[in-house]
């Protein structure tokens, strides 16, 4: 089956995050394939390449990447709520004119249109927020 | 249809409200802080055992452990899960309501 995830709440803040991954993580075991995280308000802040998190705690940003490397699933930042936050890509830094980008591997900037079409295209959209 | 409720009904009351328009024969999944929903001898138990007679409630095993309670601290019939058996009832359920 295929699965759409919505994330809306920030890393460490909130469970939110720890919950979305750990339900890939066990859909992706089940055999299900995922479509597409959406990450939208403070989610956004799931897709940073500059946290670092103390050694003996869970990285979150690199262990979407990780999840999304192997697997192949699409990681969507909302481009609004990205710009509010300062989470930037490459084209972003340009089109801004910031001084860097700090978007980790394999996560995306895009629009809620992207979030749309994963209600469409999938068979479950399920939403992890506070 | 599925339901899930991620907040203690001591902190907010999103678990009443759906425990109010959740329809007959429907499934409630609580998760995060709403495994506290789950326990008995709350001011909150009689709404769930009213509950159970029309929906299936299940609560998520792992949320229940990370707040050092387990199945005795469980109203009966309240059947635990995990990551694997949540993935199960969202494939099982066309309709998802994830309240939040």
């Amino acid at each position: 089956m295929l699965f759409g995830i919505l994330v809306n709440e920030g890393p460490y803040q909130h469970q939110a995050s720890d919950s979305a991954y750990l339900f890939a993580q066990a859909a992706i075991e089940e055999g299900h394939t995922i479509f597409r995280v959406f990450f939208y308000h403070d989610g956004v802040n799931n897709g940073t390449r500059l946290a670092t998190p103390p050694q003996d705690d869970r990285h979150i940003p690199n262990r979407w990447s990780e999840l999304a490397e192997k697997h192949n699933i699409d990681l969507v930042l909302c481009v609004a709520a990205a710009q509010r936050r300062g989470m930037v890509d490459p084209d972003e830094m340009k089109r801004n004119k910031k001084d860097a980008d700090n978007i980790a591997s394999k996560f995306r900037i895009s629009g809620l249109g992207q979030l749309i079409e994963a209600g469409v295209q999938t068979d479950r959209l399920i939403t992890f927020g506070d | 249809m599925l339901h899930t409720v991620n907040k203690s009904p001591f902190e907010k009351n999103s678990l009443e409200t759906c425990l109010r328009l959740i329809e007959d024969n429907s499934t409630l999944l609580l998760i995060e802080d709403a495994v506290y929903g789950a326990l008995k001898n709350t001011n909150i138990e009689e709404k769930i055992l009213n509950a159970q007679t029309n929906i299936k409630l299940y609560v998520l095993g792992p949320d229940l452990k990370a707040r050092g309670l387990d199945k005795n601290s469980l109203i009966t019939n309240i059947e635990i899960i995990d990551y694997k058996g949540f993935v199960k009832l969202v494939a099982e359920n066309e309709k998802i309501q994830n309240w939040l």
